[in-house]
């Protein structure tokens, strides 16, 4: 029984440091996405918008390697768009810091299904699928 | 319509659809849908990208309030998330070969069927009896703090739950919904795991699973930044708010109402994927 108040304590601490990361992570993509709102809407407020027909290729930033172009020109949308990246990039953070409080357990079962996990996501990042 | 103005009215939706979600527990994302496509005349494909974002916002946020409870199993949200990331890709790739009018009518029934399932009284099915073998292999039973001490569950049906999140996970990336309704069934009903830890342990998966299904949406230009941006603004206030009324306020009566406008959005859904129009 003590021990197992003992292990109960251990993933108090943990998931304590991990409300702490998502929460974090919720703030910080919420004032960079809002950061990147003023700066769209101070300059092209008054431009017109229609979404009524998907045109993916008219999709500005949709890639990393573009967000971090649009980034070093301070444009708005890219901006947003790197707040949304910091708030997917929330949880998989979540993932990764599992998967050393597993190591750290000594749990090596759970470290490689964590590692699935990562790895399944990880695809996602580079798979391109047709429109 | 004007950026501005544009921006305004998502914006007020989606502070609303937060507010709701988080209050009822049915997430951001079966708002903001209907909101876009039926109310603003936005294609389905942008409005599921902006849904899954909503989805990972209301889930990592309420999640940093629930992990101070310490109820969340992190080891059966990371056994089941091997099926739900892998499904939630599956999903994506399905969305891509098939008609966006049968996207919307399923998006109409997996609503009604939620509207259901939020007024659907819980039953606790858990108990202590560690007959699972697959449960006791993948270390999935667990234990949680109440008044009367630390209370031991039993894991069931592994294989069964397993499944279900295959499920819940094709349908989270087809439709860019957290399908919270289908992995509560999958722990609850089938895995037989206390409220207090599906709850939170499902929600650990949400963010997870949209996750891995955001970053193939980015991709195929389904994000776009105009409309993410009030909508992941409005979710987080929304649903920072209603955590906060949530512990103070009885939400039984806004439960029916909500179920109500949920199922008159879910049959405008059906009839528009129905008709074309």
């Amino acid at each position: 029984m003590s021990k197992q108040i003992k292990h109960y304590l251990g993933d108090k601490d943990v998931q304590v440091i991990l409300g702490t990361l998502l929460r974090v992570g919720v703030i910080l993509s919420t004032a960079v996405v809002l950061l990147g709102g003023i700066i769209f809407l101070t300059t092209q407020s008054n431009h017109s918008v229609s979404f009524s027909e998907f045109k993916p290729e008219q999709t500005k930033f949709s890639s990393v390697a573009e967000i971090i172009v649009g980034l070093k020109n301070m444009d708005g949308l890219a901006i947003i768009q790197f707040g949304v990246l910091l708030l997917i990039f929330t949880p998989i953070a979540r993932v990764v810091f599992s998967i050393f409080s597993f190591l750290m357990e000594k749990d090596y079962m759970y470290v490689i299904i964590g590692t699935i996990v990562l790895c399944v996501i990880i695809t996602s990042l580079y798979l391109d699928i047709a429109h | 319509m004007t950026v501005l103005l544009f921006t305004i009215i998502v914006l007020i939706g989606a502070f609303l659809a937060g507010l709701l979600g988080s209050l009822t527990g049915l997430g951001g994302g079966v708002i903001i849908i209907p909101l876009l496509t039926l109310g603003l005349g936005v294609d389905i494909h942008y409005a599921i990208g902006a849904s899954i974002i909503s989805v990972i916002a209301t889930s990592s946020g309420s999640a940093a309030a629930y992990v101070k409870e310490g109820i969340t199993n992190v080891r059966i949200g990371m056994f089941l998330e091997v099926a739900t990331t892998l499904s939630a890709i599956v999903g994506v790739v399905i969305a891509s070969y098939i008609k966006a009018d049968y996207i919307i009518v399923i998006f109409g029934l997996i609503l009604l069927f939620s509207a259901f399932m939020m007024l659907k009284k819980k039953i606790d099915h858990s108990n202590n009896e560690k007959t699972s073998v697959l449960a006791n292999y993948f270390k999935l039973n667990g234990s949680y703090p109440t008044e009367n001490g630390i209370k031991q569950y039993a894991v069931h049906h592994v294989v069964g739950g397993f499944a279900m999140m295959f499920v819940a996970g094709t349908l989270s990336g087809l439709l860019g919904i957290g399908s919270g309704a289908l992995k509560v069934i999958g722990m609850d009903n089938i895995m037989k795991i206390p409220f207090k830890v599906s709850t939170t342990t499902s929600n650990f998966m949400i963010g997870v699973t949209a996750a891995a299904s955001a970053l193939v949406y980015l991709h195929k230009g389904q994000i776009d930044p105009a409309i993410a941006m009030p909508v992941t603004i409005g979710v987080i206030a929304g649903a920072t708010i209603g955590a906060k009324i949530l512990i103070k306020t009885k939400t039984d009566k806004l439960k029916v109402v909500f179920a109500v406008v949920v199922t008159i959005l879910a049959l405008q859904m059906i009839y528009k994927g129905l008709t074309g129009s």
